[in-house]
């Protein structure tokens, strides 16, 4: 046992470091410019205050972290809801099938992200493809707006982050034992049944997975709502890049930031925490020998 | 009841593979009956169509008197014990048990006391709240067989189920599904490739060859009278010889003329006509050995030949013994162990003889079960067929 943590130690030890330095530093950094003033050229002044974190009680700023939040949490449950029957019938697919299919939600990677989100300008524009097909179906009035709004902020952040809830996704739906599902139905459950409790239970990991992978950077998302939102749909990124280009205030930027570092890393902390205590490995828990 | 669960005329296809062709079936009530063969022979996918997993192409399976063929798996009186036993991983040994109670949406207190009830059955009330990858491969057997008869199934399926377990806890957990048995009395639809975990749990045993029955019939039956040369290759040991009815010798036995033999006796319990060809089965065990001539007896069949291979076990000795064309397998039961008696060895002149009525002519013969058989190489590097992997479900699409 005693190899067996040295051994841990050493083989995780360089990414722990790594990590360290080059992220728990940077964000102990943010959140200590948070408590300076500011100073008028841009940089950050002498002396330590709380009047940054005052600020934050400001009107506008409670209006974008809900607004943020909710377009995380509504792009996370989207991507979730669509991720799921994808990722179950590529894993249910024949085998030679299974590498293609995958193969396809990863090819949208090869086009750059800023490209793809000028793409969806195109598709949304006044006067683009989509808005003149709906308005000949008379599905549009010619003052229906796709874009400048969070429903489309939404539809892109889904878009976006769609293969990042898949690939987790399909990955434990590969690994799923599908003659648990037969032995639900066995047991009596119907095959929606079956799919709530044994599938969704089987593949949590892959859930829960997913859902960070979609929640977090949504959550920090910044060129989406600024290339496909109005000035009446920003998110905490805007807001983030607002202070620290235009208005140059280092600390009111930091302060935001250390804000959005917090609302990710304290549900994520519960979830680790919740994990953890659930489903640890059979070697952390108390063991008796089975005859 | 004695026609508890039947099957009429049911036939699947995978593409182009026939799985189950044409069975007809009846078990009995209460009756441990066994589907057993080579893997590949449909009986899994027969026991898939009961379970619900599979449809048959035609035909119909009836369940006290009810058609169950359409019915989806959920809505059927039977359950199932999977190869791998399929427990929920996710939940305790306890919460598998109780899992299709759940689903039925009945009272808890009456699911709680059902669980303890089948926790004490199979012995693992310390094992509640453990999951299945804290238990042994017995124990999750165990735990299979429970959640399956907690649902008061009219018919338990079992799919291989000892097919995960080493030979000796499989050994131990056939003797403990026959007390389950016994004490349940549900019936039970067990499906193997292994001739001694049919033999010794059923009660009455179809044997499957590319997907139809060979034969059907209580294990004795089956083993003493096989109908087939793949019967009686398959379960158990046996010699086969081709010749011709050449004789009647008085009302009930024929006169065989077989390649280098002395006119051969045997029992005629088929009605077969003289010039007929016959194909005769004889057991190794029911041979007798020896360096004398044995003393005349009008229905013993004795032939000389040499020895050309001996195999001690300990419990019996096996020989093969040359005569003529053939190489009679032959295996001798060891019963005094006497030290100055010297045993038959190689390179020796031996009598074979046997009773006319140990001979059993076959209804259907195929040269390709002569393969079935375990014989000893004559040279080495002989080329050997072996036995096809167990590892792929029998009876189940290709992937």
């Amino acid at each position: 046992m005693k190899r067996g943590r040295r051994a841990e130690f050493w083989i995780t030890g360089p990414s722990f470091g790594w990590l360290l330095l080059w992220f728990g530093l940077p964000t102990l950094a943010v959140f200590l410019v948070s408590f300076r003033p500011a100073d008028p050229f841009g940089g950050i002044g002498a002396g330590w205050t709380w009047a940054t974190w005052r600020s934050l009680s400001n009107p506008n700023y409670p209006a974008i972290i809900w607004r943020t939040v909710w377009l995380s949490v509504a792009a996370t449950a989207l991507c979730l809801l669509l991720a799921l029957p994808a990722g179950y019938y590529v894993a249910r697919a024949p085998r030679r099938w299974r590498n293609r299919l995958m193969l396809l939600i990863v090819i949208p990677f090869w086009t750059n992200f800023l490209i793809r989100i000028f793409a969806w300008k195109v598709l949304l524009h006044p006067e683009g493809l989509l808005k003149q097909a709906g308005m000949a179906l008379g599905l549009f009035t010619p003052e229906t707006q796709l874009m400048y709004h969070a429903g489309a902020i939404l539809l892109v952040l889904v878009y976006t982050y769609l293969p990042f809830a898949l690939l987790p996704i399909y990955a434990a739906a590969e690994r799923f034992d599908y003659a648990l599902l037969e032995a639900a139905c066995d047991l009596g459950s119907s095959r929606l049944g079956a799919f709530y409790r044994v599938f969704l239970p089987g593949i949590r990991r892959g859930l829960t997975t997913a859902a960070l992978m979609v929640f977090i950077p949504a959550l920090g998302s910044y060129v989406i709502p600024d290339l496909m939102g109005g000035a009446s749909s920003e998110m905490i990124g805007n807001k983030i890049a607002q202070r620290t280009f235009v208005d140059r205030n280092l600390p009111h930027a930091s302060a935001l930031s250390a804000l959005l570092s917090l609302t990710v890393l304290i549900p994520m902390i519960l979830i680790l925490y919740h994990r953890v205590r659930g489903s640890a490995p059979p070697a952390l828990r108390p063991t008796e020998t089975a005859p | 009841m004695d026609d508890f669960l039947v099957f009429e005329g049911l036939s699947k296809s995978f593409g182009a593979v026939q799985a189950v062709a044409q069975v007809s079936l009846t078990v009995r009530q209460g009756e441990i009956f066994s589907l057993l063969g080579p893997s590949g022979c449909g009986k899994t996918t027969l026991l898939r169509m009961v379970a619900g997993f599979e449809t048959p192409d035609t035909g119909r399976i009836l369940l006290g008197g009810e058609d169950i063929t359409d019915l989806p798996p959920n809505r059927r009186k039977v359950n199932t014990i999977f190869q791998n036993y399929a427990l929920f991983p996710h939940l305790s040994v306890r919460e598998n048990i109780a899992f299709g109670r759940r689903v039925a949406r009945q009272p808890r207190a009456e699911i709680e006391r059902d669980v303890d009830r089948m926790l004490e059955l199979i012995q693992m009330e310390a094992y509640a709240d453990r999951r299945p990858d804290e238990i042994s491969g017995g124990q999750k057997q165990r735990v299979a067989v429970a959640r399956a008869l907690i649902n008061k199934p009219r018919v338990l399926l079992l799919d291989e189920p000892l097919a995960a377990l080493d030979l000796k806890l499989r050994q131990h957990m056939l003797m403990e599904l026959d007390l389950i048995h016994d004490e349940v009395g549900i019936t039970f639809l067990y499906v193997t490739h292994d001739q001694g975990e049919a033999m010794s749990l059923s009660d009455r045993i179809a044997v499957m060859n590319h997907g139809r029955i060979e034969q059907t019939g209580a294990p004795a039956e089956i083993y003493e009278a096989p109908r087939s040369s793949f019967v009686a290759a398959f379960i158990g040991d046996t010699n086969f010889f081709d010749g011709v009815a050449s004789a009647q010798s008085g009302a009930d036995y024929l006169r065989l003329t077989i390649e280098g033999f002395p006119p051969v006796l045997c029992y005629n319990d088929k009605g077969i006509s003289v010039g007929a060809p016959v194909n005769l089965s004889v057991r190794p065990e029911k041979f007798s050995l020896s360096r004398e001539e044995p003393a005349a007896d009008p229905l013993r069949n004795v032939v000389r030949g040499q020895v050309e291979d001996v195999i001690y076990m300990g419990a019996q000795t096996k020989y093969w013994v040359r005569v003529e064309a053939y190489r009679l397998a032959v295996t001798l039961q060891h019963r005094r162990f006497a030290l100055d008696e010297k045993p038959i060895t190689w390179n020796e002149a031996v009598w074979v003889s046997w009773h006319a009525d140990d001979g059993f002519m076959l209804e259907r013969y195929s040269e390709a079960d002569e393969e079935l058989m375990n014989t000893p190489p004559e040279e080495v590097g002989e080329e050997w067929a072996p036995e096809e992997s167990e590892g792929d479900a029998a009876g189940s699409p290709a992937p």
